[in-house]
């Protein structure tokens, strides 16, 4: 397997590098997306699906993003970000020409090259579908290598379905499933209601045969983990990407640390029978 | 040419004068030299110039939640055990600025601040508290990302190890296999012999810097005797050793984590992470970013942090670990078991300092035997 790219600047994992906006998009009332580029002289940024960095708003903080862009493009860094917070929300406000500071890449990925030859099924809940996009990304431009491709995606309301278009481009071709459903519908939404372990078997796919990548909330995976269990779908094929307070994202600060595990350098991608334990141990 | 290999085996014997000497040859070096000094109510580390500012006579009381300073050691200078704090306040400082950003129009741009280059000789380090260090060494200097500020810093460092004359009242290293004796880890070790008519101190070299420095000393070999009477000492410590932590506590706290047990401690613990804070391999930080009030220049500042606080694990939503039962969970159940799985040791090295500043005396290892003993009455 290739190994996965690792952080440009070894000798001080701490410090950021100044990336410059190129274009932002605001794809939600909540969420937006930026292009960043390095400024002048820096190499392209090579990332593997599922890979974070550590995005730094001048003076205000700094937060683990996923990757959320074109893997085969490494002109151009991608990261689609909600604001919940004092650091997320500072960033919402920037514009393009603005600099924002990068770490990383960082730790594991989606593994897309691993699981050629089997049918491929995605599960993401709200802003969960953006650290999954790389991976879609992949398979589609690999798209032979791969069995039956199955995207399932549950958004809060009709007005909280992120990469629309995008869902709609990929529901429109004839080798891809693409399911999405509402918690809550309003006036206009003929689609499906319901939480999005409702859709897990439509799209058809073979059990024994099939590689899961699950990325939302924990109680979302926990149940849609369930949901393909029930369906045969073993635990080692089953992808999740977990979510931790993160300071440092090389395994210094501790923040991350899930039972043995530092989420940010043995995660955030695990394959589930390797965590399964800790998963359902209350606050751990 | 060929590098004579030291023999580190070498023991001779030293005196008041010696390590006077000894003390003064490091400072020569461009060593800080940093040891345990009495303040009005602990031993704090902290530098001294001489032996003149060692403590004298001084020993310690420790005990679940209880610590005092007392007299009776006589003319012993090293007859106390660990105070509250561990070394690697030095080699991973409370407080540190990671680098400093300035702000030009749109852009921005760094100035890492420079390496470390400070220069510290250790003297008085416990066994115990030099298993710390190769416990934080596994943390910090690593392949292919160490923490930089870290690894110069301890490169640097110079370390005098004391075996100990008395096991400490939470000490419990003896089943950690890391004391009373300095095995390795150390530069130079003592061991402190006071008879009616001397006082002098057993050393031995435990690496080609340690073998240089104390050629430059005026010593003389050791006797059988004296080799024997120091063995007798640490022998003497480990006996009496009071505490001791249960076999296999990683598999033991591994199959625990779901115990009812972990209610009652928390019906205790006030998580006000004194534990985390004396503890010698505790690692984590926070970060702190500030500007200056023109908002032109920001900087980036690392602090101790502890997982009993409520941020520490704060994600949108809310924290990952709310009650304090999860908390003390966390800080044990690392320590003694999930440790081993990150780093391939145990993260408790049995200095006993979070029974000794735990303010209502939660003993690590009585909660690790209870857990144990509720597996028996299943
Ligand atoms: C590996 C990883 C990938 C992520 N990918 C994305 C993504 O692609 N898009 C996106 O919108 N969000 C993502 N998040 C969540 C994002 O990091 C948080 O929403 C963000 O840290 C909130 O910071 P804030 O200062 O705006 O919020 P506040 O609530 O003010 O946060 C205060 C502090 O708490 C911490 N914190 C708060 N929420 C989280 C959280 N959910 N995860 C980790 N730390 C948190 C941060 O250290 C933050 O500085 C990811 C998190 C992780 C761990
Ligand atoms: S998680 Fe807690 S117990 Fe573990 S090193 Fe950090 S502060 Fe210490
Ligand atoms: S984020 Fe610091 S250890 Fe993982």
């Amino acid at each position: 397997m290739t190994p996965l790219p690792a952080i440009a600047d070894a000798a001080e994992p701490m410090v950021p590098i100044p990336f410059r906006i190129e274009r932002t998009v605001k794809n939600l009332s909540d969420t937006f997306t930026v292009d960043l580029r390095p400024e002048e002289g820096r190499k392209p940024f090579h990332f593997a699906p599922g890979q974070f960095n550590m995005l730094y708003q001048f003076g205000v903080g700094e937060v683990p993003i996923s990757i959320s862009g074109d893997p085969q493009d490494p002109e151009t860094l991608v990261h689609t970000i909600r604001a919940v917070g004092a650091v997320t929300q500072a960033m919402a406000g920037m514009k393009r020409g603005a600099v924002m500071g990068v770490r990383g890449p960082f730790g594991s990925a989606w593994p897309v090259e691993a699981v050629e030859g089997s049918d491929v099924v995605l599960v993401a809940g709200g802003v969960g579908l953006a650290p999954l996009r790389p991976a879609i990304y992949h398979i589609l431009a690999n798209r032979a290598r791969y069995g039956r491709l199955v995207i399932l995606y549950g958004a809060r309301t009709p007005r909280d379905i992120l990469f629309r278009a995008e869902l709609e481009k990929w529901s429109s071709r004839l080798d891809t499933f693409v399911d999405v459903t509402v918690d809550r519908a309003s006036g206009g939404w003929h689609g499906n209601v319901g939480v999005v372990t409702k859709l897990i078997g439509r799209g058809g796919f073979d059990p024994d045969n099939t590689a899961a990548m699950i990325c939302g909330p924990e109680t979302m995976m926990r149940f849609t983990i369930q949901a393909l269990n029930d369906r045969g779908v073993s635990n080692e094929r089953i992808h999740v990407s977990m979510e931790r307070n993160m300071k440092c994202a090389v395994g210094f600060c501790g923040h991350c640390q899930f039972g043995g595990q530092f989420v940010c350098r043995d995660g955030p991608v695990f394959r589930f029978d390797r965590i399964e334990e800790m998963f359902l141990v209350r606050e751990l | 040419m060929t590098s004579r290999h030291p023999n580190t085996q070498h023991k001779s014997v030293i005196d008041a004068d010696g390590l006077q000497s000894l003390i003064g040859v490091l400072r020569d070096e461009g060593y800080q030299v940093i040891a345990p000094r009495a303040s009005d109510d602990a031993m704090v580390l902290g530098q001294v110039n001489g032996i003149e500012d060692l403590p004298v006579g001084v020993r310690d009381e420790q005990d679940g939640g209880h610590y005092r300073l007392v007299p009776g050691g006589g003319r012993a200078l090293f007859e106390y055990g660990p105070g509250p704090q561990g070394w690697k306040r030095y080699l991973y400082p409370p407080e540190e600025r990671l680098w400093r950003a300035r702000r030009h129009g749109e852009s921005f741009t760094i100035e890492e601040d420079s390496q470390s280059t400070d220069k510290y000789a250790f003297l008085g380090v416990r066994a115990c508290d030099l298993r710390a260090m190769e416990v934080q060494d596994k943390v910090f200097d690593r392949e292919p990302q160490g923490d930089p500020r870290y690894v110069a810093r301890r490169k640097n460092a110079f370390v005098v190890a004391v075996n100990c004359a008395r096991a400490g009242g939470t000490c419990f290293c003896v089943s950690m296999a890391s004391g009373p004796r300095a095995k390795d880890g150390f530069d130079v070790s003592l061991t402190e012999l006071i008879d009616d008519d001397r006082h002098v101190f057993l050393a031995e070299a435990g690496s080609k810097k340690g073998v240089e420095l104390l050629e430059r000393i005026d010593r003389r070999p050791a006797s059988d005797t004296e080799m024997s009477r120091a063995d007798a000492i640490v022998s003497q410590t480990a006996e009496s050793m009071g505490r001791e932590m249960i076999a296999d506590a990683e598999h033991v706290l591994a199959r625990n984590l779901e115990s009812d047990h972990w209610e009652t401690v928390a019906d205790r613990c006030l998580t006000c992470g004194n534990c985390t804070l004396v503890c010698p391999t505790c690692f984590c930080t926070t970060v702190e970013d500030v500007t200056d009030l023109s908002g032109a220049i920001a900087e980036r500042w690392r602090k101790w942090d502890s997982c009993y606080s409520m941020d520490f694990s704060y994600i949108h939503g809310g924290s990952i670990r709310r009650e304090g039962a999860a908390r003390y969970r966390q800080w044990i159940a690392h320590k003694l078991s999930f440790w081993h799985e990150q780093f391939g040791i145990s993260g408790c090295v049995g200095c006993g300092r979070c029974i000794t500043w735990c303010p209502v005396g939660i003993d690590i290892t009585e909660e690790a035997r209870t857990l144990r003993d509720g597996e028996k009455d299943l």
